[in-house]
This record gives structure tokens, sequence and C-alpha cells, in this order.
């Protein structure tokens, strides 16, 4: 009964950790959608690039965890706004099918680029963490897992108040409510998408050093399942609004962990795309979104 | 009755044999390389995939990007057919169409009321549903594949892309497919018309599945071995690219697309490396510069021909 529990334990700390990391990357979709309706299909390439910059600066540039985390995340940040400016601002005003191709077009490019530049030659990441364990309770924490989960907690608790309580926050807000309303109010837009895309490239690269130290593992594809679960995270908890990601990426993370310690590592991937074929069914704006009534 | 021996069907019959009887002649010859026959096969299987898709994304209006999906269940079930229950190559292809059918069927009803990118991403997690069951399959071989005799030739594909075509271009002529184009125009104003929406987008990705499931067929029946890997959404991506590269909604221009990125691809073929980064880069310049692809909804048509025919000869598109 008591190794039963502590199981239960054990694999709900594992979700929680990968969780974190889905909710991290769930958060900058969300943004990026919540602001101009775009899946930037992109976004997990960019953590992609995020787990490079963050090897780069451990292993070439021999700077511990919280610098290395800061450089990634400041190399994505420019990534971020640089595919925004060439890529899809001249498409602001076409139709969604344009702009969804460009960004499967923009994520192929990182993806066989990066192989292109990194080679596609899987590399192991460099031990950041002590490997120390705490038992509490019969249950493991890895020292590893508590400081990824709190850099997730700090990160996303930052965006919060940014979006909240800043000035560039309520730009942010108010772009997303109504862009047009936003430019004649004197805000300017151009640069608040940038903004958005800046923080959302961020908050990918942040995930994906987090990611390359709790698989040990990066590649240049590695960013395509996790962006697309996070992307069903997003979903999950209702897409274009911030609480929501980190619910569902946190959700998502249990699942598939749960899904994994019965067993059937195997399916993982599939019970994530059936959750999101349920919940687009069954409440499509996501579990804390609101019913938007068609209007005519 | 309308005479469908008029000029313009007669040299569009004549274009089709001509072309079929001149790559079959090199053939029989041996003058063409493998290479060459290969690459011809593709751009069949490619056509048929692009043109369904259109139906799907061009001419109803419906953003489905799980195309590999319905392709992957064609393949695989047509390949249970010939190569484990030893049936016979036509009865195994039409199984894993209408197999294939069912699956957009069944997916189609309720995901359906799902608009734009919501729509995208349920038909990207089936297609990824598709894979990963198929992957878990040991009997067809699981990540390994499946290995079938090759039994498809030149002759068999080219009149099943054929078929294929003249059916879809049918159905985008017919009533049923003025609805479907009511649909993608404005769904609001065409349900206020009394068009049953629902029943017709369903149709539509039905009959997209359809076909996509039969070219799926050819493939496994053709290549020697089926992968699940190969049937990711990078392959949807591929048929999407086709179809917008040729123009979405416009069938010709699906097929110019289908033709253009295959022959792209083979041309490639030999700096893999660089395939799909030239490719990237293609799409998003295209999508900058042009993106309505290159046909846009126009349709290449042999109208200029039927002038002198009879009046029915010229249908306007």
């Amino acid at each position: 009964m008591d190794s039963i529990s502590t199981q239960i334990f054990q694999q709900i700390i594992n979700g929680l950790s990968l969780g974190s990391i889905y909710a991290l990357i769930a958060l900058g979709y969300t943004m990026v959608y919540g602001i101009i309706k775009l899946i930037n299909f992109a976004h997990g390439d960019v953590m992609m690039v995020g787990a490079y910059s963050g090897w780069f600066a451990v292993t070439v540039l021999h700077l511990p965890f919280l610098p290395a985390l800061l450089f990634s995340m400041i190399s994505c940040a420019l990534l971020g706004v640089l595919i925004e400016r060439i890529a899809y601002k001249p498409l602001r005003n076409a139709s969604r099918i344009a702009a969804l191709i460009t960004a499967i077009g923009v994520s192929l490019f990182l993806e066989y680029g990066g192989m292109i530049v990194v080679t596609a030659q899987v590399r192991t990441y460099p031990p950041v963490f002590p490997d120390t364990r705490y038992i509490l309770g019969g249950v493991y924490f890895k020292y590893g897992d508590i400081v990824m989960l709190l850099t997730a907690v700090v990160l996303m608790a930052l965006l919060h108040f940014t979006v909240q309580y800043t000035k560039v926050g309520k730009a942010m807000r108010a772009v997303s409510y109504d862009k047009d309303a936003a430019l004649l109010m004197g805000i300017n837009t151009n640069n608040i998408i940038s903004f958005t895309f800046a923080i959302g490239s961020a908050l990918a690269a942040a995930a994906g050093v987090l990611m390359g130290v709790y698989f040990n593992t990066i590649d240049p594809l590695m960013g395509i399942i996790p962006g697309l679960k996070a992307f069903v995270a997003a979903v999950l908890g209702g897409i274009g609004i911030i609480p929501g990601p980190m619910v569902g990426g946190l959700m998502l993370g249990l699942v598939e962990s749960v899904v994994s310690g019965l067993g059937a590592s195997t399916w993982r991937d599939a019970v994530a795309f059936l959750i999101l074929i349920l919940v687009l069914i069954i409440k499509p704006s996501g579990l804390f979104g609101k019913n938007v009534r068609e209007k005519v | 009755m309308r005479n469908w021996f008029n000029r313009k069907n007669i040299v569009a019959l004549l274009g089709i044999v001509l072309l079929y009887a001149v790559v079959q002649g090199l053939i029989v010859f041996d003058i063409m390389p493998p290479f060459y026959k290969l690459t011809l096969i593709l751009i069949c299987i490619y056509i048929i995939l692009s043109t369904s898709l259109n139906l799907i994304n061009g001419i109803t209006g419906q953003f489905s990007i799980g195309h590999a999906g319905f392709m992957a269940v064609g393949a695989y079930v047509s390949a249970m057919v010939t190569a484990i229950m030893h049936g016979p190559l036509l009865l195994g292809i039409f199984i894993g169409a209408v197999v294939a059918a069912l699956g957009g069927l069944l997916v189609g009803l309720p995901t359906l009321r799902l608009k734009g990118d919501y729509l995208a991403i349920a038909t990207l997690g089936f297609g990824e549903i598709v894979r990963i069951v198929f992957l878990n399959m040991e009997f067809v071989g699981g990540a390994a594949g499946f290995t079938l005799p090759s039994k498809i030739t030149w002759t068999w594909a080219f009149l099943l892309m054929v078929f294929s075509v003249v059916i879809i271009k049918n159905f985008v002529g017919s009533t049923h497919g003025r609805a479907c184009i009511s649909i993608r125009e404005n769904e609001i104003a065409a349900e206020s018309m009394g068009v049953n929406t629902t029943k017709y987008k369903v149709m539509a990705f039905t009959i997209g599945a359809f076909f996509a499931g039969l070219a799926g067929a050819i493939y496994a029946n053709y290549m020697y071995i089926i992968q699940p890997g190969t049937f990711s959404f990078l392959k949807s991506f591929d048929i999407l690219v086709m179809v917008v590269l040729g123009g979405l909604g416009s069938i010709t221009g699906g097929i110019v697309g289908a033709v253009v990125y295959t022959l792209i691809s083979a041309l490639l073929a030999g700096i893999p490396e660089w395939r799909l980064v030239i490719t990237a880069v293609f799409l998003v310049v295209l999508m900058i510069f042009r993106p309505t692809g290159i046909m846009g909804t126009k349709e290449f048509t042999l109208g200029f021909l039927g002038k002198k025919g009879d009046k029915n000869a010229t249908s306007k598109n």
C-alpha cells in the first residue's frame, strides 16, 4: 500500500517537472496567439535554439546555470523579434492560412537550418546540477527537479506581473483586445507585437534549457513534439489567457507521467493528442476560456 | 442530355492518352532510368493527394493538416489486404481507400464543428494518433516498417490518378461542389441560403479522405516498405505546401503544385540536408510575395477549344 502511494507521489513529481516545461512553452504560444491570432508553429523550434544556446553557454563559455539561462533567453528573444519582423510582419493583413503556412516554413527552416549548423548528431547536455537527491517519505526529489519547478514558477510570476501591472503589459492586453482601437489610443502596436514575441521566445528558451537538463540530450528536431504538446497544453487551459497554459501544461505533464508510469509510454503522445481532440470537441475554448457567441 | 464527346473533352482525353503512351513507351523500351520512373509515379501519388486536400482546404475552405493520417490508413489497410491476406491488388487499394473514407467520416463528424486554427490542430492531432497506432501494431511491423511486394506499375498509378482527378473535378462542378464553394466563401451566408453546411463539409472531408487513402494504398503497393515515420505530419505539410504552391481552390493549380514540388524535391535529392531548408525559405518568400500561390483560384482550362462546339461544351468554372 505504502509503495503504491510513494509511486503515485513520484509520478506526480515527475509530471510536475515535465509539466512546468510544457507550461513555459505554452505561455509563449498563448501570448502570440492572443495578440495576433497566429499559431506560431516555429515556437517549439525556438525552444530548440534556446536549448542549443544554453548548451553553448555551458560547455563553451563555461557559464554556470543562471547566466547560461539568461544568455539563452536573451539570444532567443532577439531571434523571436527577428522572425516576427522578417516573416510574420509582412503578412499582418494577409489571410490566416498564409500566416500559418509561413509559420510552418519558419519552423522547417529552423529545424533543418539548425541541422546544417550544429549537425544532426545528438549532443549530451553537461550536468549543470549536482546529482543530490532528497528523500521525503520515500519520494525522491532530484535537485534538478526542484530548480526546474522553481525556475518555471518564478518566470511565470514575472510574466504575470509584467502583463498585469506594467505599462507594457497593459498595452499588450489592449492590443490583444482590439488592435485598431489600441493603435488609435497611441499604442505602437508593431513594437508591442515584437515585444510579445521577445517575451514568448525567451520563455521558450528557458524551457529549452530546462528540457536539455531534464532529458540530458538535445538534437535539432527536439522542438517538434514538445512544441505540439505545448500547444495541446495551451488549448487545454484556454488559449489567449495567461493562467490557462500554466494549468494546462501541468495537467498534461501529470497525465503523461501517469501514462508512462502505467507502462504505456509508447502511447504517451497519442494520449496527449486524444486529450486535445476531446477538449476541442467538448469545450473548444479550453478549461478557462469563455464561450464567445458568433454574431452575424 | 449533355454531349460528352465535345471538342474539349476529346482533346483532353487525347492529351492524357498521349502522355500515358509516351511514358509507357519509354518504360517498355527501357529508355527511362529507374529514378525518373520513381519520380513519375510519385508525381501521380502526390497529384491525388494534393487534389484531394485541395477539395477540403481550397474548395470547402476547411483547414485540415492531417492528410498524412488518411494516407497512412489507406497504405496500411491495403498492405494488410494485399500482403497478409494475399488479396488482389485492386481490391486492396479499394478497401484501403474505403477504410480511410470511413476514418474521414468518423473524424469529420465531430471536428468539423471547429473553425480555422482549431480544426487544423485537431486534424494534426488525429494524424499523429494514426501514426502512433500503427507504430504500436506489431503485426504490421511497428517502427521498423512493413515490407510488401511492389505491384503498382506506371499504368495503374496513372489510371488511378486520372480517375481521382476526374471524379474530384466533376464533384467540384456539381451542385454539391458549388455548395462546398459557398461554404468557403461565407459559411453564415451559405447556411442562411439553405445549404446544409455540416453535411457538405463532412462530404468533402470524406471524399478527400477516400482519395488520400487511395494515394496511400498506391504508395504502399509501390514502395516495397511502409513505415509509420513516413506518415508524420511533415508529410501532411508537404501536401499542404503543394496545394498552396499551386493555388488553394484551383484543381489544376494543385496539380501544377504537386508536379513542381515533386520535381524540386527530386532535383534537390542530391543535397538532402539543404532540401528542406530551401523548401522552407521558398515557402516563406512565396507567402510574402504571392500568398495565393501560382494559379490563385484560377483554373487552366481547355475552354478556348470548345467555342465552336455545341453550347453545352463550355461549362463555366
